[in-house]
């Protein structure tokens, strides 16, 4: 097997790749999850605001998915770019 | 086996604490929660009793090593389950134990409650049950045709995804089962809801383990060519680490959202429709996470 530099940078590249987006995805999932329960609790409690509840769910549901889409855009980075 | 132990022992071990205190809150009603906690405890075991099978296969089998490619499909198969028993010996441990505790507090429904600890933790076991068929998949399969060079590392990526990918499933799907179960010791009256959006959010909690074991058959099936080179190799083992570490967040976090909704659902079952909707919802967000782990994942087979 002959290896060369640019070999190794672009297997280290698709490796790095791999962990970021698996362990990028790991904090998201949880919190994510943390937020929806809150909420259907909350709207167990008091249904009447079920649309106001739902819609401050998504808006922490979209900033907790930050992390991951950061980490979404440093995996495609490093597969395609490097 | 060593860390498809671990999960078993934690899960039983946090059994034994619910019933020891649910026993202290209402001696009467002892019998029937060492019952009830000896089933769960049982079941909690199953996932490393199929960590043990295959422990004992791969140490008395007498393996023909044709290729290396063979040497790290049994390996493979090692990490798959030890790694996939970790979650459902967890996830089954926590049903089991609010099954006691609620016996404590409404001994007169141990029986409907032994029910839904039994299909709660039945359903954490699926995620162990995948790991298994990827290990036997594994061990049995004669791989000696396969090119050496991206072939080990297509075998370990494939263990490794629904190795890893089952840990979140088997420990989201306990913590719905959980809910439910305290759920129904609260409020008797709610059974039916509160058992039916459970295996709602069970079901939608396996997704992630169900992603991981479609990227373990891709790795295992699609065939690749012989290469020369490290990048290919590395592609592939980096897409079962990518997808196998990327299905726990999104599982454990759907078991947790479902829970609440199933919490929910106890206390004021009449509004069921609107908090299932809002589970539903609160659930796909969280499973966006595993879809981009997958995307990756498989970019790194098909496209690098």
């Amino acid at each position: 097997m002959a290896i060369e530099g640019a070999d190794v940078i672009r297997a280290a590249a698709f490796i790095g790749a791999g962990i970021a987006m698996g362990f990028g995805a790991i904090g998201p999932g949880v919190g994510e999850g943390l937020v929806a329960a809150r909420a259907c609790e909350a709207i167990g409690k008091n249904p009447k605001e079920a649309g106001l509840l739902t819609r401050t769910m998504l808006v922490g549901q979209a900033v907790a998915e930050s992390t991951g889409i950061y980490s979404l855009v440093i995996a495609l980075l490093l597969l395609f770019v490097v | 086996m060593g860390v498809g132990a671990i999960g078993a022992a934690i899960g039983e071990g946090y059994t034994a604490a619910e019933a020891n205190l649910a026993i202290s809150r209402n001696t009467e009603s002892a019998g029937d929660i060492f019952k009830s906690m000896l089933i769960g405890q049982a079941i909690a075991e199953s996932a490393s009793i199929f960590a043990l099978v295959i422990a004992m296969i791969l140490l008395f089998t007498k393996f023909s090593a044709t290729s290396y490619v063979t040497v790290c499909a049994i390996f493979a198969a090692g990490l798959s389950m030890g790694f996939g028993a970790i979650g459902s010996g967890i996830g089954a441990g926590y049903p089991a134990g609010a099954a006691c505790t609620g016996m404590s507090r409404q001994p007169a429904m141990s029986g409907k409650l032994t029910t839904n600890m039994l299909i709660g933790s039945a359903v954490c076991q699926t995620p162990s049950i995948f790991a298994l068929v990827v290990s036997f998949i594994l061990l049995f399969t004669d791989f000696s045709g396969y090119p050496v060079s991206p072939g080990w590392a297509a075998m370990l990526g494939a263990g490794l995804a629904i190795g890893l990918g089952a840990i979140g499933s088997g420990i989201g799907g306990g913590v719905v089962a959980k809910s439910s179960c305290d759920g129904i010791a609260r409020q008797p009256l709610t059974i039916t809801p509160v058992t039916n959006v459970m295996l709602l959010g069970q079901a939608i909690a396996q997704t992630p383990a169900i992603l991981g074991l479609l990227i373990s058959f891709i790795l295992i099936y699609k065939g690749f060519p012989a290469t020369d080179s490290l990048a290919p190799s590395m592609a592939l083992l980096g897409a079962g680490i990518c997808m196998g570490v990327g299905a726990i967040g999104p599982g454990i976090g759907e078991g947790i959202a479902s829970s609440g909704g199933v919490n929910a659902i106890a206390r004021n079952q009449e509004v069921v429709g609107v908090i299932t909707r809002s589970m539903l919802v609160g659930m796909a967000v969280a499973e966006s996470t595993a879809i981009y782990a997958m995307v990756i994942a498989l970019v790194m087979i098909f496209v690098a």
